[in-house]
């Protein structure tokens, strides 16, 4: 065995996060949401169920969508991790959550930025969504307050404005 | 913190993490997807002392066709197996299957081996295997073992894998051309837990009759069951109503299955007669195909 694969409690890893890079030395059982909320302070990345079944937590990994309460923060070294911080410009709002807004897609806010990051992987791989597809796309993000009507409007809408922007 | 405390090791060989099981063996845990294991180290069901991470073993990614077969390395995320053109043109059923695993956020990160491995007994791939005969590629430090479904699959969340283990590949024979397949399921919402669940094969036999037919259930036992009596009593025949109506009552038969929160062992039956019914009906409707 070498001394690199050799178990321990604790590692230093180094990944990408909303364009930065960040460096962190972080107990081995914490997961990558914690990491990312505790550590580096993107506290837009909520925690509900922390076993895989709300997506409140959904952040992308190298693009993808993923749950990071089902993660390691060790696991992403190396990685590319983008969350909801990293969607709007810090001036305007992103296409997605300008959907949001204007259909009323959130009420309390709680899941919607698991919504936001899994609707963004979603739309950049199928930009033009039937609603039974954009249906299947949120099943596995829980919202207990706003309903999922609205939000799937928002899709509609988000969809329509990042179509004007790709084709213009 | 959430999960209780463990060490981590992350090997990047299939040799570093046997010999990282040889000295931890049964205190330690692989680590594949993380998509079943992690919820358990969240809620501390899981407690192992040592974590061994296969993410950084690279050589376990893969999808190969060669020879009448499709090899799967354990490590290949069920998102990457979904798209693949290879699953897509040989293992139709195992695409199909795919779009039943949890959500595309837990296919991102799920495997195809953390889920033959975990062996949950509402699983689809491991009813797939089954169907498809698939061989389980076991590595220990002695080398490989070679296992068939009914050998590895030894009951609820359990395999015949010994601490020292792990599954590396599955092999899959690719379906013929001609085969027609039906993967169907009912939960209560799209990706959530099968209540119960059907895979069939089928082969057209000339005038409208059917061969090597193949049926298999998910949510009803300890593991993937097959039902070969089921199988034996489609054999060569066309698949009239009066036969299906049977076969649905002998799969209700033969299943016994436990009542739960979720629904209780009648009603899995009952389901169970009926999916049998809509996967071979839809099988038969595909078989005969003109694909490549």
């Amino acid at each position: 065995m070498t001394k690199a694969t050799l178990p321990v409690a604790e590692r230093t890893v180094a990944f990408a996060v909303n364009g930065g890079r960040v460096e962190l030395t972080v107990p081995v059982r914490k997961t990558l949401a914690d990491a990312l909320r505790d550590d580096l302070g993107l506290t837009g990345t909520h925690l509900g169920c922390e076993h895989g079944v709300c997506g409140a937590c959904t952040i992308l990994l190298d693009g993808q969508a993923v749950r990071s309460c089902l993660m390691l923060a060790v696991q992403a070294d190396g990685h590319e991790v983008r969350t909801v911080e990293g969607l709007s410009d810090g001036e305007h709002l992103h296409p997605i959550q300008e959907a949001f807004w204007e259909t009323h897609g959130l009420q309390c806010g709680f899941c919607t930025p698991g919504f936001l990051m899994t609707i963004e992987a979603f739309l950049r791989e199928n930009p033009h969504p039937t609603e039974d597809e954009i249906r299947e796309a949120i099943a596995g993000n829980l919202c207990r307050c706003t309903g999922y009507v609205n939000i799937i409007k928002a899709v509609q809408v988000a969809a329509d404005k990042l179509g004007a922007t790709t084709e213009t | 913190m959430k999960p209780a405390a463990f060490l981590y090791a992350a090997p990047e060989t299939v040799e570093e993490t046997l010999a990282l099981l040889a000295e931890y063996g049964p205190d330690a845990k692989l680590l594949a997807g993380g998509q079943s294991l992690m919820p358990l180290l969240n809620m501390r069901l899981a407690r192992p002392s040592v974590l061994v991470d296969l993410n950084r073993v690279t050589a376990l990614d893969f999808i190969a066709a060669t020879n009448g077969e499709v090899r799967i390395g354990a490590m290949t995320r069920q998102r990457a197996a979904e798209r693949s053109p290879v699953v897509a043109a040989r293992l139709q059923l195992m695409a199909e299957a795919l779009r039943w695993v949890g959500h595309p956020q837990i296919r991102n990160r799920g495997t195809i081996g953390g889920s033959l491995a975990h062996a949950d007994p509402s699983a689809e791939l491991p009813a797939v295997a089954a169907v498809l005969g698939a061989t389980f590629v076991v590595t220990g430090q002695g080398g490989a073992r070679l296992l068939s479904p009914d050998d590895f699959f030894v009951g609820y969340l359990t395999t015949a894998m010994q601490p020292d283990e792990v599954l590396t590949e599955i092999w899959v024979p690719a379906m013929a051309a001609d085969a027609g397949w039906a993967f169907v399921e009912v939960a209560r919402r799209h990706g959530d837990f099968a209540l119960v669940g059907a895979a069939a094969v089928v082969h057209p036999a000339g005038d409208g009759r059917f061969r090597d037919v193949r049926l298999a259930f998910i949510g009803v036992g300890p593991a993937p069951i097959r039902i070969k009596e089921a199988e034996a009593a489609l054999e060569g025949r066309t698949f009239e109503e009066g036969l299906l109506v049977d076969v649905a009552r002998l799969v209700a038969d033969r299943l016994d299955p436990e009542s739960d929160i979720h629904a209780s062992a009648a009603y899995r039956k009952h389901v169970a007669g009926v999916l049998a019914r809509r996967a071979l009906t839809m099988a038969a409707s595909r078989a005969g195909g003109q694909r490549a």
